[in-house]
Formats: C-alpha cells, structure tokens, sequence
C-alpha cells in the first residue's frame, strides 16, 4: 500500500498544486517518486512529529492539502492531541498517513506495533478513518477521498503485492464491501488482516459453513446501515482486526449490533492483552493473538457450536 | 477587561494584563488585514488563556462590538476563556500550551509557498516554554529561515504554581532562543511605541522572537506578581479599587454582581 499511496499521490499533487508531502524522517526507498517530481512541496520535518502536525495545520488553514507522513504509531500517537486540536477542530484538510498498522513491523516490538490507532482516530467524530485491506483498495480509497475537505487518517500497511482475493480494488466510501454471500457468519475485517479472513471463508466453506466477509475500510463514519443490513441476516459475527479488541472494528460491530437490537452473536477476535515482550514475525504474532486463517476458522467454528440467541 | 473579568467572573486577570501592551503593539502597530481578508498577517494566540487582551483589541479594532464583548463567558458565547476560531477575528483555536508555534511555522511556509507577503505573529508565555513541542518549532522556523514568523514571549516570571525559575528555569531564556537561531530581542514589554518600533523593524531571514519582559497583573497594584489572579474572580471591592487604580469608570451592571459564579 505504500507503494500506492506514493504513486497515486505523485499523479494527485501534478494535478493539484496543493498538495503537500511532510514525513517524520522515514520513508526512505519509499517516498522518493514524491520527492524527485516535487523536490519543493516535500519536507523532511525531522524527529518531530508533534511539531510536523502543527505545521500542517498552518499550512491547511492557508490553502494546502498537506500529507502527513510517519509509522502509524508515531503518526497517531505522539502527536494526538496535535491532531485533535489542529486539523480535526478547525476543520482542515490534512492528511495523517499512519505506515504499518497492528503487527507489520512484527520484529520491531510493540513501540512499533499500532494496535489502538485506529480506536483513539475512530473516536473523533470530525475525522475520516481509513484503512484499506490491500494496494488495490489503498489506490481506490486515496483517489476518492483526496478532495475531502476535512481531516482524513489512512492507515496503509507495507505490503504491495497481496491482493484481497475477491475484493478486486473495490472501495465504497461510507459502506462496506462484501466477499461471498454467506448466510452461517459474518467475518468482519479491518486492514491488512483481510486476507485471512477470506482465507478463513474458505476453509469454513471446506466444513459446510457458509460466511460472508465484510471489509469495513472506512471506521469514521462508521458504515452502520451497511453493517445492520449484513449483521441482520447472520446468527454469528467476527470482528477481525490487527488491533486491540476495544476500539477498532470489533467495538464498531458490538456497538451497531446493540443499538440496532440485532439477533446476531459477535467475537471479538484481535488483541486482549499488552506484550509480554516476545515478538517475531507478522505471521508469528497473528498466529498469537488468533488472526491467521487457521485460527480465525476455528474460532468462526467455536462460536457456531456454542447455544444462538 | 477589568470590566468584562468582573463580569464573567472568571480567572486569568493577570495573564490578561501581563500581555496587554504586547497585544496593544502587535494589533494596533503591525497586524495587517481585515479578518475576512485571506491575504491578512495571521496572529496565533498560542497563550490562549490571555485571550481577553485580544477581544478588547478587537473590539478597539471595530472587530467585535460591546455586545460580543458582553457576552464572555456567557452560555453559547464565542468568547471563552480560551480563543475559538470560530469568532470572526480569531485565526486559530487554542487553550492547550506549546501548539502555537508550530502552526505559526506553517503559516509562515504557507506564505512563502504562494509568495505571499503575510507575516504571522504568535503570542506565547514563558512556561509555555517548558512545552519540548515549542523547541520542535524553534528548530524547524530557524531551519527553513522563516522571516516571516515572529514570536512574542511574555516573560513574566510566573507559572500556574509559582516562578518559573522554581519550577523549571527557562534561564536564560534569550540565550537559548539566539543558541536555536533565532533574531532576538530583550525587549520592555510594558512600553507599547518601542515594541511597535521593535515590530516594525524586523527584517531578515532568520524568525525573530521578542522575549519581552512584563509584571504578571500589571496596572493593578494588587494584582502585581500575585500568583493567585492567575485563577481568582474579582470581589466587588476588588473590581473597585482596579477601575479606580486604572483610571477607568466603574460599570454598574459590574459592581455590585456577586463574583462567585
């Protein structure tokens, strides 16, 4: 995804000379197809991220569309209530383009690992929250939410080869794209982590269970009709997020199914507890928390075994 | 502001007069443009507790009228303790210390980028200074040689729970500001023409600081250097004898109004 993003802002800041690019000091190999077309709407803003959102929040209120750029935790972290008092108060157009979200720099430990971005970004009403499943969903996801006159937070991940099988760079904004049409559960998955979860709709399949899988890309608005309308023909759901299990996309599924009264049984499947200090690769740590297509079937399973509403 | 603190009663008096010569020369001196001019000098109140002095400079700017000004504090007023971007006249919400310098940086490359004469006037406190955002944007500004940003500290000594040199000393703090690269200047920052002059005159590349040196309550003896106006309401007498001591007239919707609210 990041290689996408990086491309299609190039082609977006030729067309529209407001467009800026502000990184925390990362992105090398990564951001220089930005920085070699447009050497003076770049700026390296060094280790300093609190300062780099207050200065995109001057630039905004003048007239720019400045791109905010950092690992998802330094991005989102660190400079929070920048963000909250910046951009997202006076209503501005910049970008907060948070790299790596919930375990893609797995080895890198929890420092590195935004397992809550997406829950303390999902609380502010004034802000769009967006997280793509895959490179093809990233690409359509900036094309179409460029222009958004408010503040928008996209969390991308790393990878730019894995495609959603199914997903074909589907992106509905204020909805949710489906895969499949199962009327057994509900996988209902954020980021990156998509993919197992249509890898776990498989092998489901394989065991006679029938699942639909939901991509919930957008968190903020939260996509509720799209989500009541699924949850309501499901007996079972899963939320699955490389995320703590409070605040992302499980706390959105548990909140529309309450509110709207709706017959259907949700786990949580994601992260419940703070590292014990053992990291590893992706892999090995949504192996972990139970997020690998394997994990997640057995969980789908589980969960149609115990007594319905 | 007197009048309108009475009023309210609300706290932050003395910060209020502490910066008020410093927004007298900034508004009446150097701030360029009509608010609904896009092409004005912005001006970040990153003290945002000390907002009062700026409504009254916006009110002797035919900004806001004595109406709006009646309304501080009042339910669904614009005018809080803390500045809203929303009230026409204010470029930036604040309340929250150590924020205003970096979006004054980024209104100071926003106007280089479109070629824009704009300057950009920030007004901060001395503890603000304990804010390590604050040194973040002393870097950047003097990195990218903003000339057109300028920063005005009120150095008056005090913080929310005593001196600053108790609490945690910004000592020297032009020192440190020349040692980020900054055009400094230790200025008096009671006497309003020498800062306008001050203002007028600055010129180069480098992003000037006024570190100005002001009396925490200044113009009310009582209020002088005392820590506690920095939170208390005026009682009835009080609110007399700082009209008498400022050679203002007593209003009568003031005096006599129970301070605790």
């Amino acid at each position: 995804m990041r290689g996408a993003f990086v491309r299609t802002l190039t082609e977006l800041a030729a067309a529209d000379e407001r467009i800026l690019l502000l990184t925390g000091d990362l992105g090398f190999m990564a951001l220089e197809p930005f920085h070699d077309r447009f050497p003076g709407r770049f700026f390296n803003m060094g280790v300093a991220e609190q300062n780099m959102v207050g200065v995109a929040t001057g630039l905004a209120e003048a007239g720019f569309v400045p791109y905010v750029y950092s690992i998802a935790t330094f991005a989102v972290l660190r400079p929070y209530e920048f963000i909250r008092n910046g951009p997202i108060w006076h209503a501005l157009p910049v970008r907060i383009v948070g790299i790596g979200g919930g375990f893609e720099y797995g080895t890198q430990g929890l420092s590195h690992h935004a397992v809550e971005d997406l829950g303390v970004m999902r609380i502010q009403p004034g802000i769009r929250v967006i997280a793509p499943a895959d490179h093809r969903q990233a690409e359509a996801a900036i094309r179409q939410s460029w222009d958004h006159p408010g503040p928008i937070y996209y969390r991308l991940g790393k990878d730019d080869r894995t495609t959603v099988p199914g997903l074909d760079g589907r992106f509905t904004p204020d909805g949710i794209d489906t895969i499949g049409d199962g009327t057994d559960v509900a996988l209902v998955a954020t980021g990156s982590v998509a993919v197992e979860a249509v890898a776990a709709a498989d092998l489901l399949r394989e065991r006679g269970v029938s699942a639909t899988v939901a991509i919930v890309s957008t968190l903020q608005p939260a996509p509720e009709a799209a989500l009541a309308a699924l949850l309501r023909r499901v007996p079972r759901a899963l939320s699955v997020e490389a995320h703590y299990v409070t605040g992302g996309v499980g706390s959105l599924v548990a909140e529309v199914i309450a509110e709207h009264a709706l017959p259907c049984r949700l786990v949580r499947c994601g992260v419940r507890a703070v590292s014990d200090g053992r990291s590893g690769s992706q892999q090995y740590m949504h192996a972990r928390h139970g997020l690998t297509r394997t994990g997640l079937a057995e969980t789908a399973l589980a969960a149609l075994a115990r007594p319905g509403t | 502001m007197i009048e309108q603190s009475k009023r309210a009663g609300v706290g932050h008096i003395g910060s209020a007069l502490s910066v008020a010569d410093l927004v007298a020369a900034v508004c009446s001196r150097v701030l360029r443009g009509r608010p609904d001019d896009p092409e004005r000098d912005r001006f970040v109140v990153s003290k945002g507790h000390a907002v009062l002095a700026v409504y009254a400079a916006l009110y002797l700017g035919d900004v806001l009228t004595q109406q709006d000004l009646d309304g501080y504090c009042a339910d669904a007023s614009l005018l809080g303790v803390h500045p809203e971007h929303a009230l026409t006249g204010i470029d930036f919400s604040t309340g929250s210390l150590g924020q205003g310098l970096s979006i004054g940086a980024g209104a100071a490359l926003a106007a280089r980028l479109q070629g824009s004469p704009r300057r950009v006037y920030v007004l901060m406190s001395d503890a603000e200074c304990n804010e390590g955002s604050v040194w973040e944007a002393a870097m950047f500004a003097a990195h990218h040689r903003l000339g057109a940003l300028t920063a005005v500290i009120d150095l008056n000594g005090q913080q929310a729970m005593g001196a600053t040199d108790d609490i945690l000393s910004l000592t020297p703090m032009a020192a440190r500001w020349q040692a980020f690269g900054w055009d400094v200047h230790e200025v008096d920052g009671h006497d309003e023409a020498r800062l306008g002059a001050t203002l007028a005159a600055l010129d180069g590349e480098r992003p000037h600081v006024l570190v100005a040196h002001t009396v925490f309550g200044k113009g009310v003896s009582f209020m002088e250097r005392q820590l506690k106006w920095h939170y208390l309401p005026m009682s009835d007498d009080d609110y007399r004898q700082a009209m008498q001591e400022l050679g203002a007239t007593e209003t009568e919707a003031c005096a006599g109004r129970s301070s605790a609210r």
